[in-house]
């Protein structure tokens, strides 16, 4: 398997705070990849470096062989790379249709002179789009809800529209930032089986950064553990979690989560949310 | 955008929509031009206008979420452009002795000067917006009053093109009552092909979370630099226009309190919203036009822009989002 988005040596701090320092990461095309850690680990830092919401101080990217560590998101987007958000930023006025579509606009959409006059051009462009957003919305099981606006959705429904959203702009590598997080048991099960079938069947990568390590552990063959900011472990999933300082990382982490707080290492969460 | 909602099978349909929307421009005209006064026919003149800047500033703020308040500056622009190309050949030595020699024998009709003057806006728009649209919400605001200002002053100096202060007199009335209906329709089928296509959606997605937009491939800062010219071309054209209706220019015939009745149009209607911004520009220049005589009567002069600004804060405060939010009342969008 060839290596689609490698990192080396990514490092941020914010004012005095490092959230991120030394952080590499390879991910194989097809891979299905977990990122866990505890609250503050630097893991949604380190999306946010991935795909450009934020510039690293250090470090390089390389995404399908080539450097993207200075590129802008929408650049990287086009390569082949988009994500969700810990905090869904879905378009609330728009119905779930049209927010899929947005999703697509970057590779498919049309001229803004072609939109204003029309013509073959902007037809071929439109129907492309939506044809292409209702494949994506049945993929994911969301047909039923296409003209329903974003804000009348369930949580979890929500969540799944970010997911298609993200589809319709037809990566090679999708991350998720806590996808599962709010969602009830029947949601959680849906969105694994979604997560295996979209890795499994379309051989999409996906890098998961995900809280509830019961269910990475049943998703991901390869796990990468952040702690404070560096890589704590990594490798296949079951090694992993058996690992002592793993294991002392996560029964440890209420005492932990305490100190961290007072320090105001949630920094990469704050910096995640506030962009 | 309300697709599938009950109220949707009331709704026209946009090709209906269109055919009403003509219907009522032609007819208004020909009812005017037949039994209308001059009184009647610059005030619609002047409130189609109107329609048309509040539109394009839905487009360029409610689309994308850019908060420009330079509409007046661009219209300055364009106007003082076109009337380089329209005015009277004969006075032009007298009026604009600075004008360089290539105009003197020039005396075009108001349509091509129009566009010389949207095109002159439209590049004005993309050469300040590389810099200015690098600004978030309220710098972008401050930096295009400013940016009214600037215009202004320089139109108030640059005696030997504008007469200064004194002002432009003597412009030809060319602006005709159907060319600014046929204008006006154009401006509102175009911006709505506009957000009802991919673009438009993008635009949108823009404004709702620029950098989710930006990490699914949608580049914001064209989409943004786009919205922003776009808006500015149809300024210029309109400021071209408006002299042409009362024959008179002067440096501050398009000034701040213009811009802040601009937003308060767009505010009102709904950020966004196409027909919000038509309706709220009909019921604000017809409003106005409509209190005059109480000012008078009652000698409370400047009631009307009190008016506005209380109509402004009440919208603000029981609905934020305007009359209509981002929706389109009565037509169907799909």
């Amino acid at each position: 398997m060839t290596e689609l988005l490698v990192a080396r040596g990514l490092g941020i701090a914010f004012g005095g705070v490092v959230a991120l320092k030394d952080f590499d990461l390879a991910v194989a095309e097809g891979d299905l990849l977990g990122l866990i850690g505890p609250n503050g680990a630097g893991k949604t830092t380190a999306f946010n470096l991935l795909t450009g919401v934020l510039r690293p101080d250090r470090g390089t990217i390389h995404f399908a062989g080539r450097e993207i560590t200075r590129a802008r998101p929408e650049r990287r987007a086009l390569a082949g790379m988009t994500r969700t958000f810990q905090n869904i930023r879905l378009f609330d006025e728009l119905t779930v249709l049209q927010n899929v579509m947005a999703g697509a606009h970057g590779r498919h959409g049309a001229s803004t002179l072609a939109a204003v006059f029309g013509g073959p051009v902007l037809r071929r462009s439109e129907a492309l789009i939506r044809e292409k957003a209702e494949a994506v919305l049945a993929r994911t099981g969301l047909a039923e809800l296409a003209g329903q606006r974003a804000d009348a959705l369930s949580y979890g429904d929500r969540r799944r529209v970010e997911i298609a959203r993200a589809l319709a702009a037809e990566p090679r590598l999708l991350l998720l930032d806590e996808p599962a997080a709010g969602m009830n048991d029947r949601e959680k099960a849906a969105l694994s089986e979604l997560v295996t079938r979209l890795n499994a069947d379309d051989g999409l990568t996906i890098v998961l950064v995900e809280h509830n390590v019961r269910m990475v552990a049943s998703l991901c063959r390869r796990l990468v553990v952040l702690h404070e900011g560096s890589v704590l472990a990594e490798g296949a999933t079951e090694r992993v979690l058996r690992q002592p300082e793993v294991v002392g990382v996560y029964l440890g982490r209420r005492r932990d989560h305490e100190t961290r707080q007072g320090a105001g290492a949630d920094a990469s969460e704050g910096a995640g949310g506030g962009c | 955008m309300t697709a599938g909602s009950p109220a949707s099978s009331r709704r026209l349909s946009q090709l209906q929509a269109l055919v009403l929307l003509a219907v009522l421009l032609a007819g208004g005209v020909a009812l005017l031009e037949a039994f209308g006064s001059g009184y009647h026919r610059t005030l619609a003149a002047l409130t189609l206008i109107n329609v048309m800047l509040a539109v394009s500033l839905t487009m360029t703020n409610g689309f994308t979420g850019l908060f420009s308040l330079g509409h007046p500056a661009f219209m300055t622009l364009g106007a003082y452009v076109a009337i380089a190309f329209t005015y009277p050949a004969g006075r032009k030595s007298f009026a604009m002795p600075d004008l360089p020699a290539f105009f003197s024998g020039i005396e075009w009709p108001l349509p091509a000067g129009a566009l010389i003057g949207a095109i002159a806006a439209a590049a004005a728009a993309r050469i300040v917006g590389i810099s200015v649209l690098r600004l978030k919400v309220h710098y972008l605001a401050v930096a295009t009053l400013g940016l009214i200002i600037i215009v202004e002053t320089l139109a108030l100096n640059l005696d030997g093109l504008t007469r200064g202060g004194r002002g432009l007199t003597g412009i030809p009335r060319s602006a005709e009552l159907w060319l600014i209906a046929l204008c006006t329709l154009l401006v509102i089928v175009g911006c709505w092909r506009l957000k009802h296509a991919s673009v438009g959606r993008a635009m949108l997605a823009v404004r709702e979370n620029e950098m989710a937009a930006r990490c699914f491939g949608i580049d914001a800062v064209r989409l943004k630099v786009t919205a922003f010219v776009l808006g500015a071309g149809i300024a210029g054209f309109c400021g071209a226009l408006l002299p042409h209706v009362v024959a008179v220019m002067t440096p501050n015939s398009f000034g701040l309190m213009l811009a802040f009745n601009l937003v308060a149009m767009v505010v009102v209607g709904g950020q966004g919203s196409i027909l919000g911004a038509v309706f709220a520009a009909l019921a604000f220049s017809l409003g106005t036009e409509g209190l005059r005589p109480v000012e008078e009567s009652l000698g409370l002069y400047g009631l009307t822009q009190v008016v506005v600004a209380v109509v402004l804060i009440l919208v603000l405060i029981w609905r934020p989002k305007g009359l209509f939010g981002l929706d389109e009342p009565l037509v169907e969008t799909r």
